[in-house]
């Protein structure tokens, strides 16, 4: 990089139109979303646990937009209330695993050696299962339910972020900066943390990003295991699995809970892929 | 050779640095003397892999695995080769202070430049964020960065090369070291920056009676900056003395072919003469005086033993047999 003049000063400053599309698009969905996740009674016409005996497994109609299932309840409504639990689990089923993970990384990645070895293979260990597999092996021990899906999930998936800024901060760490920080005799939690992570964790970001569309599916198919959240609670899964016996005579059941979750997986991945592009211009 | 007193300098006496690699050790650095005097500027001059930024790195302990480092390196009467992590750490960045080649990957990307200025004040002193922020400011300026008190804020990559070069030396000076490694600080620059940052360094040595270390491979540089010379080839010195000397009368036949095959402005058009093939492989190296096989002046002597680091006249030391006729040889140009 040479002495540039035309530098923006804000490191946000980039024209409307040049924001990644992805982002833009994938940013709406997201926030459509959340609205419905924060405010679903807002938006949804019934109440998503009333029973009504006289609409039983009615198709989508004006007063039943996406139908009613077996109960007589409205699947449009259980759809939006089903928002709060599914991006509850994207956020709560990631998060944990993304610090825990970021923090084993970053020492690992900066101590090798020994530590390395231990840490690769248990990261052996850990791929060698199915995801899924493994997941549903720790909620069966533990019980079914959400905090327990969890705690499932944490245990496996912070293995997959701590590979990742291992093995960013183990190229960070061999960079110029990285000794000019121990030249100055900066202690070692200080360049770990204060120098190399900043610069290594965007890919765990994207990945963050990406993973929140995992935790969904994860989510929801747990759910229609009967493993996650547990009815009459709206979710997705739950949804689909209620309606998996009617799939020839009310498809509906099924369906919109499905798109649901592919639309919301769909809003995860296009922002995480705008994130990734985004960080990309930047550098 | 200067003598260095007891307790003031940099001593290094007898600093080794080898690699265990796939096809045999490397020794990077062999049995390496020098000295620094206060307020000295000592250059260690010599082609790529000849050794002198390993040398540097050493004297710092910045050797990776499997690098290993043996030797002493006398710090104010301290062995930095031996001392705990934790006391080179104190000595790292507030005795000691290194600037590297690249100012553009020296500096972290992600953070302002007065913030890494204050990095330093933060590792090494007790003071409080005002002063370190007002610390940072005076020595912005002091490196010469104008408006310092906008650029602060800065990214790296809102600066220019020569500017970043300044920005780092701004943060190896924070807390006044005693002693500045220079590993090859201008080679990146383009030459009007570079004798900026040449006079700022030497500006500075006068002002802060500090000592300087300076790796180059450019003669040009050692000319302009040095007071004395340590010439490396092959991971030893082969030719110690003042620059005025060793540039005067070249002591060993390595020397000479560097001196003449660096132009001069003041010759008319003659010819530059380079010194004929490569230098050898650090994992094979010739026996006898590793410079032998490149060398007019060898004899069945330099194929058998290596040639000793020893005095050859006041100040000067050499590791050549032939020191006399090389010193009594025409001058290459």
């Amino acid at each position: 990089m040479s002495a540039v003049s035309e530098i923006p000063r804000s490191k946000w400053r980039l024209k409307p139109g040049s924001w990644p599309k992805t982002l833009v698009s994938g940013g709406l969905i997201l926030f459509v979303s959340l609205l419905l996740a924060f405010f679903p009674g807002w938006f949804a016409p019934y109440d998503p646990t009333a029973f009504d005996y006289n609409a039983l497994l009615k198709g989508p109609s004006l007063e039943h937009p996406f139908g009613t299932d077996s109960f007589g309840r409205d699947v449009l409504s259980r759809v939006i209330h089903a928002y709060t639990i599914d991006m509850q689990i994207a956020v709560f089923a990631t998060t944990g695993p993304f610090i825990f993970g970021t923090l084993v990384g970053a020492f690992v990645g900066y101590a090798g050696g020994w530590t390395e070895i231990v840490f690769g293979r248990i990261v052996d260990a850990v791929l060698t299962f199915p995801f899924l597999v493994l997941v549903i092996a720790v909620v069966s021990v533990l019980g079914p339910g959400l905090g327990n899906m969890y705690v499932a999930i944490g245990v496996v998936g912070w293995v997959f972020y701590a590979r990742i800024v291992a093995a960013e901060v183990k190229v960070q760490k061999r960079l110029d900066y990285a000794d000019a920080g121990r030249v100055m005799g900066y202690t070692s939690t200080r360049i770990v943390f204060r120098h190399l992570l900043p610069n290594a964790i965007t890919p765990a970001i994207v990945y963050w990003m990406t993973d929140m569309a995992l935790a969904i599916l994860l989510g929801s198919s747990l759910g229609y295991l009967g493993l996650g959240a547990q009815p009459p609670a709206s979710e997705w899964g739950v949804q689909i699995a209620d309606g998996k016996n009617y799939m020839t005579t009310a498809w509906w059941i099924s369906v919109f809970p499905g798109i649901s979750i592919v639309l919301t997986g769909l809003g995860f991945s296009l922002a995480g892929d705008g994130v990734a592009e985004l960080l990309r211009i930047r550098r | 050779m200067m003598p260095a007193s007891d307790n003031s300098g940099l001593v290094v006496r007898g600093l080794t640095t080898t690699f265990e690699t796939a096809r045999g050790q490397a020794i990077a650095a062999a049995d390496i003397d020098f000295d620094v005097a206060p307020g000295e500027v000592v250059g260690l001059v010599g082609e790529s892999g000849s050794g002198k930024s390993v040398t540097l790195r050493s004297v710092m302990r910045l050797i990776r695995e499997p690098g290993k480092v043996t030797g002493r390196v006398e710090w104010g009467g301290r062995d930095l080769v031996a001392m705990s992590d934790e006391e080179l750490r104190r000595v790292r960045g507030s005795e000691i202070a290194m600037i590297f080649q690249e100012p553009m990957t020296a500096l972290n990307p992600v953070l302002p430049v007065g913030l890494q200025i204050e990095e330093n004040l933060r590792a090494h002193t007790g003071l409080g964020r005002r002063e370190r922020r007002a610390r940072a400011l005076e020595l912005m300026t002091i490196v010469g960065i104008p408006d310092a008190e906008r650029r602060l804020n800065e990214y790296p990559h809102q600066f220019s090369g020569g500017m970043r070069q300044r920005a780092m030396i701004a943060i190896a000076l924070a807390c006044s070291p005693k002693l500045l490694l220079a590993d090859e600080p201008t080679t990146a620059l383009d030459v009007t920056i570079q004798d900026q940052i040449l006079k700022l360094l030497l500006d500075l040595r006068d002002r802060l009676a500090m000592s300087v270390v300076l790796v180059t491979h450019d003669l040009g540089v050692v000319a302009a900056t040095c007071d004395r010379m340590a010439v490396m080839y092959a991971g030893r010195i082969v030719e110690t003395g003042t620059v005025v000397d060793v540039f005067a009368q070249p002591r060993h036949p390595y020397t000479r072919g560097l001196l003449g095959s660096v132009p001069r402005g003041r010759a008319v058009r003659t010819m530059l003469s380079s010194i004929d093939g490569t230098p050898p492989s650090l994992t094979d190296l010739p026996d006898g005086c590793a410079f032998h096989p490149r060398c007019s002046f060898a004899t069945e002597q330099c194929r058998r033993e290596r040639p000793p680091l020893a005095p050859v006249a006041a100040g000067r030391l050499a590791a050549c047999f032939h020191h006399e006729r090389v010193a009594a040889a025409e001058a290459i140009l």
